[in-house]
């Protein structure tokens, strides 16, 4: 059950697993997520899923060792097992209801913080597949910390690297970046953004500048995934929804993000934004 | 001479101790002491008990048995109709109905029926004893959507007739509110819930864990792909109730779904467990049911100071008398004719009070229960690290949305009749999933009855 068929190192922190899943990848849709647990003590945590492919009966996660439950995550080995994968969970994005004709006009950028890259992949695969325009954005925090380059350069139009120290591509936030196209022209019609809390906050704020329609993917605390705990209650437009049920995926200019980071850190176990110092918002 | 007996008492842990430690409250009868409490039964003609239980359980019949000593033949009456006696035995709300109906009640105690159903069960198996008498296969397949009370028993009499059958849960481990929502110190997970489903899985019902029904697969594929004849859902109740008012998305204010998943699910209240659980040093729990009480004895346990808030008095309060009565034992304050009215916190954003209002009982409402109204200008504010939401839960839209042509009631559950059979030909619902947040005893229940309505549908079916 749930064996890791390929584990590949991407960073000395991130690691991709493949595993298999047969029922759940042929569900699968972008946007979506998925729950494991390492072994038979293990805690309950949110994933989201970076690929799937249903022939196969796999689907492909990242995981990023920071927290006790991630690196255990992290350990297990290829030829291994998780104990449990729970899924597809959440709704799919909204624009895979598009019909292709009306894909094909649509101008996409994508903008991926970190581990944030990974649910980026299946979407801007599968926009770009249907004829899209889709651009990608990816932030880190150095070279070493980039993830999924290649593969996301084979599904996308444009493939813009920043790096807050300038050792890969672009120098500087994915905020300034986007805000550049953006003034050059780029012309998006529709903007996704999925990281860290704070990232997705500040590209919100860079988005409306030029009145550019976002979505973006909340990672929020979970137990269950499924609706019954509520520990990942949102404020949408003013009204409570469940990310795990009704997202994870929001019109960002309706978030109450403030909010949303400070229930994130209720136990401190933040998992993915832990050991990566964004500089995002501080330094201006 | 029987009505000279009194009722026998039960042993239970000693409210003080108990109060620290996570091991069951009531400790059972003894053989003897069964004995004594079933000659208390007067065998009446027309059994009021067995009527009034929602599986209609042969009580005076087993009762007869445990007092005469032959306990394997009681519990093998118990099991024609029950499929849980040791969780129901604990569980169930005795007070309202088999024992609430017993004559013995009119001028004293009623007979301990729920404690001898549960030595019945405890004794067949500490003693090994095993009904697992069931029809050959019969070549057609059901799927189970569910393994909660109504799941199981709606599984359990289904292989009984030869059927084929599928539990699908969504959760890793099986037993739905068994498992993630009643506490260990009211219903022992390894000992009680495991062993009855272990019972279920020696009668041939196969449980698949993580499917998340309406996502991983639909009812759909179900029939399609998967080449079920019928499909009974017995999903639960979905999401958390909250009240709606200011500060309810403070850090520190949970549903006690997420607080009980924390610690019955996860174990969060072992130490070493990887799953965090806050307790912080006072603890609210607004709401009054059996939940409540579950939350507030959970977080007692844990080390704090608890106060139950409702807004009504004692006499209204849903939960069970034993739990009410377990909790006052054990140091649970009571804030009764108490209705929050706003969650107030500090700069960082985590709880510091709860602000509430004195409430006065009005007029009956449609339900019969006196309705509270605020008394002008009472509000005051109650001190607290923690609030938890017990108020209920709302159906899970997730398998109506995802099943085309299954009805859905105004409130989001699922539309079904008596027997289960709703909208959709061949899937049948029943428990919390269609009547909203009720009991275990009523989920079997309705999960019996779909279980012979599908199989009338099966037999009649080309």
């Amino acid at each position: 059950m749930y064996r890791i068929v390929r584990k590949e190192t991407l960073t000395p922190i991130i690691t991709l697993m493949e595993v298999e899943a047969p029922r759940l990848a042929c569900a699968a849709q972008p946007g979506q997520f998925l729950i494991v647990r390492a072994d038979e003590e293990g805690e309950r945590i949110p994933l989201t899923i970076c690929d799937y492919n249903r022939e196969k009966g796999t689907v492909t996660i990242v995981t990023q060792a920071v927290g006790a439950s991630s690196k255990e995550i992290c350990a297990l080995e290829e030829g291994g097992s998780f104990a449990d994968v729970a899924g597809p969970l959440g709704q799919p994005s909204e624009f895979i209801s598009l019909p292709d004709e009306e894909l094909k006009t649509m101008s996409f950028v994508f903008i991926a913080g970190g581990l944030g890259t990974a649910p980026v992949y299946p979407q801007a695969k599968y926009f770009h597949e249907r004829g899209a325009k889709v651009d990608v954005i990816i932030g880190a925090k150095n070279a070493d910390m980039l993830i999924l380059e290649e593969e996301m350069a084979k599904v996308c139009d444009n493939l813009h690297i920043c790096t807050d120290d300038g050792s890969k591509g672009y120098k500087g936030l994915v905020t300034a970046k986007l805000e550049e196209l953006m003034a050059a022209g780029a012309g998006y019609t529709q903007a996704v953004a999925i990281g860290p809390m704070i990232m997705m906050k500040f590209v919100t704020m860079s988005a409306k500048k030029f009145n550019l329609p976002l979505v973006v993917s909340l990672n929020t605390l979970m137990v269950d995934g499924t609706g019954m705990c509520g520990a990942c209650r949102v404020t949408v437009a003013g009204k409570v929804r469940f990310a795990c049920v009704e997202g994870p995926e929001f019109n960002a200019y309706d978030v109450d993000f403030d909010e949303a980071m400070r229930r994130q850190a209720m136990y401190r176990t933040i998992e993915v934004e832990a050991d990566h110092k964004c500089k995002i918002g501080r330094g201006k | 001479m029987a009505a000279r007996i009194p009722r026998v008492p039960v042993r239970e842990q000693d409210p003080e101790i108990r109060a620290k430690n996570f091991k069951e409250v009531c400790l059972g009868y003894s053989d003897e002491e069964a004995l004594l409490e079933a000659k208390r039964c007067l065998n009446c003609k027309k059994p009021a008990c067995m009527t009034a239980c929602p599986v209609s359980v042969k009580i005076p019949f087993f009762i007869a048995q445990v007092a005469a000593g032959n306990f394997a033949e009681a519990a093998k009456i118990i099991a024609i109709d029950s499929s849980l006696p040791a969780i129901c035995g604990r569980v169930c709300p005795q007070e309202c109905q088999c024992e609430g109906s017993c004559v013995m009640g009119v001028k004293g105690e009623p007979v301990a029926i729920g404690k001898l159903e549960r030595f019945v069960a405890d004794w067949s198996r500490e003693n090994n004893v095993k009904f697992l008498e069931k029809k050959p296969f019969n070549g057609k397949k059901v799927a189970v959507v569910g393994s909660g009370p109504g799941g199981l028993a709606c599984a359990s009499d289904l292989a009984k007739l030869g059927y084929g059958v599928t539990i699908f849960e969504v959760l890793h481990k099986p037993g739905g509110v068994l498992t993630y929502g009643i506490p260990e110190f009211r219903l022992p997970k390894d000992t009680v819930v495991a062993a009855e489903i272990e019972n279920v899985k020696a009668l041939g019902v196969k449980i698949e864990t993580n499917v998340v029904v309406g996502r991983t697969i639909t009812i759909d594929d179900m029939f399609d792909k998967e080449g079920f004849d019928a499909v009974f859902i017995g999903s639960g109740a979905g999401l958390p109730k909250f009240m709606d008012i200011p500060g309810e998305n403070l850090n520190g204010v949970v549903s006690a779904n997420e607080f009980l998943t924390r610690s019955n699910l996860m174990k969060a209240y072992k130490e070493g467990s990887r799953t965090p659980i806050y307790v912080g040093n006072k603890v609210c729990v607004v709401g009054g049911g059996n939940v409540a009480m579950d939350a507030a004895r959970t977080a007692l346990r844990l080390g704090a100071e608890v106060t139950v808030v409702y807004r009504r008095t004692e006499k209204e309060l849903p939960a069970r008398a034993e739990e009410v009565h377990h909790a006052k034992e054990e140091g649970i304050q009571f804030r009764l004719l108490t209705n929050p009215v706003e969650i107030v916190g500090n700069e960082k954003g985590w709880v510091t009070g709860i602000k509430c209002e004195q409430m006065e009982l009005g007029e009956p409402d449609a339900s019969g229960r006196r309705s509270p109204v605020a008394v002008p200008d009472s509000h005051f504010t109650i001190d607290t690290d923690v609030v938890i939401m017990a108020l209920g839960t709302s159906p899970n839209p997730l398998i109506a949305q995802t099943t085309p042509g299954l009805e859905r009631n105004r409130k989001g559950g699922i539309v079904a009749n008596e027997d289960g059979v709703t909208s959709r030909e061949g899937v049948f619902a029943g428990g919390d999933a269609v009547t909203g947040a009720a009991t275990v005893i009523l989920a079997m229940g309705a999960g019996k009855r779909a279980a012979a309505a599908i199989d009338e549908y099966l037999k009649n079916k080309k």
